[in-house]
């Protein structure tokens, strides 16, 4: 009983990190239509982004942080602004390419600037600390992880349903048309989008970074669990890709414990599944607004 | 002239609409626009909001040709759209659907409360969903959030479509009140004597072209018939 209970717990840990690295993806699907193929890339960009300033600086990753996110968020306002916009222009399929374009584009520069060793991010003791609650142990990394994706979807649904700037994205995603009728840039609002998307992929970037170690093609495998999480939970839902996320960690956690080789099976058979029996996901767009 | 157009050619890719298009409207007028099913009238007022690109001549408006403007630069300078069918944003409110006109920050004149006034109905349905209101509430909805961008020239595309007389003469009427204070309207209608005599001016498009123009006053039936049906 203790140890399922240890499983559940750990599962919905796990799944803290996926629902965060989900979000990213989920966004810029729901407000871009842009099914991001460097996703996990540069979720590992953001990893090595913090080593470099960590050297740089001598700051511990945690607060490192503080200028990944300023400078994820330029990043990714400017690759909206310079190459992205374009390729919508030119129909649904060009961002796709153009994103797995730049997926190789990466992967090569990152291995031309840091070989193709594994790296980590050290936060010291802090990675291996643990709450103890009777027979239960539970780390002190995990649960800030977990933490912080909590914080994250609480800060975007106050900025989606409370704000200007939140309710003109909703204007944009419904009908770009209409919006730019408004006196609305909307080209201007998918920057932002995808600046707020890649801040999310900056904090994701940085705690994938100190929970495990990665090299240059670690992107690849992100990018799967972000997609499990985002289909699980249902496209374009916000509130479905922390669902996802949390499902998809309970399935490998639940995999792990049957045997060590089965956890990443477990949650690719809960997404098949869901490819199978339920496409639309736990919350999709529709359901959300019914 | 408020608006003047000269040549206006325009297209969807390999389909062109308009074929040289001429128009002038004087501020503070209304003018009426009618024609057939696929005669060109929502391309041509998508032309003048920008939203399609002209591929020849000049939409001057206020001496300026903006022909190649982009829609959130013309809607600063003035023009706004109610357009075909409405088209409210489904995840807004009932009043972010009408905040979501001053986007265009332009000074401001029309407020909530003032659309409140004029559509006495929407105040109590502000939090709503605007796709769970009536069709004539909602082209209320789709009328006041335009207002609400500070128009100096209001295009309505179909106002009438799909709703009961009593709802279209209202419609109508808050409009004529409006118009008091200056505003200059093109309306587009398939009911040619609901715009007609809504109207100081008409025109009447057929296949892309001008075919006929006249005044409210020597509006003639048969005419009008024959220039709207072609043969
Ligand atoms: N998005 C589009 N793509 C291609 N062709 C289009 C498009 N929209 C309109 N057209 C074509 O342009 C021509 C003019 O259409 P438009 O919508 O301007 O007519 P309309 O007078 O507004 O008709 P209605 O009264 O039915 O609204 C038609 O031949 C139509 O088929
Ligand atoms: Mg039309």
């Amino acid at each position: 009983m203790i140890a399922w209970i240890d499983t559940l717990i750990q599962g919905v840990l796990l799944g803290g990190f996926f629902a965060l690295s989900g979000l990213g993806l989920s966004l810029s699907f729901g407000i871009m239509h842009i099914v991001n193929i460097a996703h996990g890339d540069f979720l590992v960009v953001a990893a090595y982004l913090c080593l470099v300033i960590c050297g740089l600086f001598g700051l511990n990753p945690l607060l490192a942080i503080i200028i990944v996110i300023p400078l994820m968020f330029l990043f990714g306002y400017a690759l909206q602004k310079t190459i992205l916009n374009k390729g919508v222009d030119g129909g649904e399929l060009s961002p796709l390419l153009i994103t797995f374009g730049l997926s190789i584009i990466l992967h090569n520069l990152l291995q031309e600037f840091f070989s193709a060793d594994a790296k980590s991010l050290d936060v010291g003791a802090f990675e291996v600390a643990s709450l103890n609650i009777g027979p239960l142990h539970i780390g002190w990394l995990p649960i800030t992880i977990l933490v912080t994706t909590l914080v994250v979807y609480y800060i975007l649904h106050q900025i989606m349903e409370s704000t200007k700037f939140g309710m003109i994205v909703r204007a944009t995603v419904d009908d770009p048309e209409i919006t730019s009728l408004m006196g609305v840039d909307t080209k201007k609002i998918n920057c932002l989008g995808m600046g707020l998307s890649m801040t999310i992929v900056g904090i994701a970037g940085t705690l994938f970074g100190i929970k495990s170690s990665f090299f240059p093609l670690a992107g690849g495998l992100q990018l799967l669990f972000a997609f499990e999480a985002v289909i699980i939970g249902g496209m374009g839902s916000i509130w479905g890709t922390l669902l996802g996320g949390m499902s998809l960690g309970i399935a490998q956690t639940i995999g792990y414990r049957i045997g060590s080789g089965w956890g990443e099976f477990a949650g690719h058979l809960v997404f098949f599944l869901f490819l199978l029996l339920k496409p639309s996901g736990l919350l999709s767009k529709e359901t959300q607004h019914a | 002239m408020l608006l003047e157009i000269k040549e206006l050619k325009a297209g969807y890719g390999e389909i062109q609409a308009l074929f040289g298009v001429e128009l002038s409207l004087e501020e503070g007028s209304t003018l009426a626009l009618i024609g057939a099913n696929g005669a060109g009238k929502s391309s041509l007022l998508r032309c003048i909001t920008g939203l399609i690109r002209p591929t020849g001549g000049q939409i001057l408006y206020n001496k300026k040709n903006i022909a190649a403007y982009r829609p959130y630069d013309i809607s600063a300078m003035g023009i706004a759209m109610v357009p075909e069918g409405r088209r409210l944003f489904p995840s807004l409110t009932v009043e972010e659907n009408l905040i979501m006109g001053q986007c265009n920050k332009r000074e401001q004149e029309w407020t909530l409360e003032r659309v409140y006034d004029l559509f006495p109905p929407l105040k109590g349905f502000r939090k709503r969903m605007g796709t769970e209101l009536s069709g004539g509430q909602q082209q209320m909805v789709a009328v006041g959030r335009a207002l609400m961008s500070n128009p100096r020239l209001l295009l309505c595309d179909e106002l009438s479509l799909g709703l009961a007389p009593v709802v279209i003469k209202d419609i109508y009427r808050t409009l004529e009140t409006v118009t008091k204070t200056g505003l200059s309207l093109i309306i587009v209608e398939q009911d040619i004597n609901q715009a007609i005599a809504a109207s100081n001016s008409f025109l009447c498009i057929r296949e892309g072209e001008i075919v006929l123009s006249g005044t409210r006053e020597n509006a003639d039936r048969n005419l009008i018939a024959k220039a709207y049906f072609g043969n």
